[in-house]
């Protein structure tokens, strides 16, 4: 059994190196998430959101306005995902919730 | 393999390290306990990974500095990213406290977290 | 785990501590626009200071200040802050959280999805923090470990 794991920990360790290989290097301002442009065309959300985030909700903060205003619905379901891990505790352990 | 290509993805290796802890206290540690411990160090790895993706050089915080003049992308890091990360570590915490109320739960059942004597004590 | 030794020191310390980290959380849930920060990071600080004073002088004195049966309710109130929120846009004729349809007076549209934004990290914090004591809460409940 522990044999087992280890040969698959050796393995995935290599996949991962491997992988790694075909990624931008750290911090290169030419990566693909970074572009204004994708390949086929479509504008890059995280140009768009950095220039328009200012005029668009009147906050400097970069992160806050995707957060809670471009994505605010997911932020929603996080905060769903939240609360009912909170449920999830009390209903697990609570002998009368 | 030049200079270049260590230093661009020496931090993706650091990183797929600390996956690698992560998941080898998954699959050999045989404490409940540690194996949550493992998968906590798992996620870190993961959010490590999407925060360097998320680097530029030469590039600041993600919040508008005046001080820069007009908004060029090229002046901010990924903002993207940290939003996800965000509240993939509020998430991580919350799914965390799920697991050891699962992991208490079983031991009150059970008396123990040991994997070996739980599966001899479910039969 | 309530029952701990009380040291005068510690108590005095968390207790003195425990208000400034409040303050703190306020201000990096409200100055979330402006720096780093927002609903996320202040529920945590918030959580972080009742815990401070759950762990020092004890859950039964602690009470006070956020009671056990609360964080359920609380972490509600939140989602529901979140969700209201998005709701009103909706019956105000806009889409969901689409915050310029907020009825404030003499605020542009930028203005009013800042304020929308507050709104929601205002529902944020609080559902993480009675999340997060919620959690501590029903962990230290119970008969202990023996």
């Amino acid at each position: 059994m522990r044999k087992t794991s280890l040969i698959a920990l050796v393995l995935f360790g290599a996949l991962l190196l491997y992988a790694s290989s075909g990624l931008p290097g750290h911090g290169d301002p030419d990566g693909p998430s970074h572009r204004e442009q994708s390949r086929v065309g479509s504008p890059g959300a995280a140009a768009h959101y950095i220039r328009q985030a200012k005029g668009d909700a009147a906050s400097p903060n970069i992160v806050t306005v995707v957060l809670a205003d471009y994505r605010g619905f997911d932020t929603l379901g996080e905060t769903i995902v939240v609360f009912t891990a909170g449920l999830v505790c009390s209903l697990i352990l609570r002998r009368n919730p | 393999m030049g200079i270049e290509f260590i230093a661009g993805h020496n931090l993706y290796w650091i990183i797929s390290l600390l996956l690698l802890v992560g998941l080898y206290g998954m699959l050999a540690k045989r404490n409940l306990v540690k194996k949550l411990i493992g998968m906590n160090i798992f996620q870190t790895a993961i959010i490590l990974f999407y925060i360097a993706g998320a680097s530029k050089w030469n590039a600041t915080v993600p919040v508008i500095d005046p001080a820069l003049g007009s908004v060029d992308p090229a002046d901010y890091i990924n903002p993207l990213p940290h939003t996800l990360m965000l509240t993939a570590i509020v998430v991580s915490v919350a799914t965390t406290g799920v697991g050891f109320a699962l992991l208490i739960s079983i031991y009150r059942r059970y008396r123990t977290l040991d994997e070996d004597t739980l599966l001899k004590r479910m039969r | 785990m309530t029952t701990s030794s009380r040291n005068p020191i510690l108590i005095t310390a968390s207790r003195l501590l425990a208000p400034f980290i409040q303050l703190f959380a306020l201000y990096v849930i409200f100055h979330g626009h402006y720096g780093p920060g927002g609903g996320f990071q202040g529920g945590a600080m918030l959580a972080a200071s009742v815990l401070l004073l759950r762990l020092s002088v004890g859950a039964e004195r602690s009470e006070l200040k956020f009671r056990k049966s609360w964080g359920t309710p609380v972490g509600a109130l939140g989602a529901l802050i979140f969700a209201g929120t998005g709701l009103l846009t909706l019956l105000l004729g806009g889409r969901f959280l689409e915050y310029h349809y907020l009825p404030l007076p003499d605020l542009s549209r930028a203005e009013l999805h800042s304020a929308g934004i507050l709104l929601i990290e205002v529902g944020v914090g609080l559902a993480v923090m009675a999340v997060l004591v919620g959690i501590y809460d029903d962990i230290m409940e119970g008969p202990g470990g023996d």
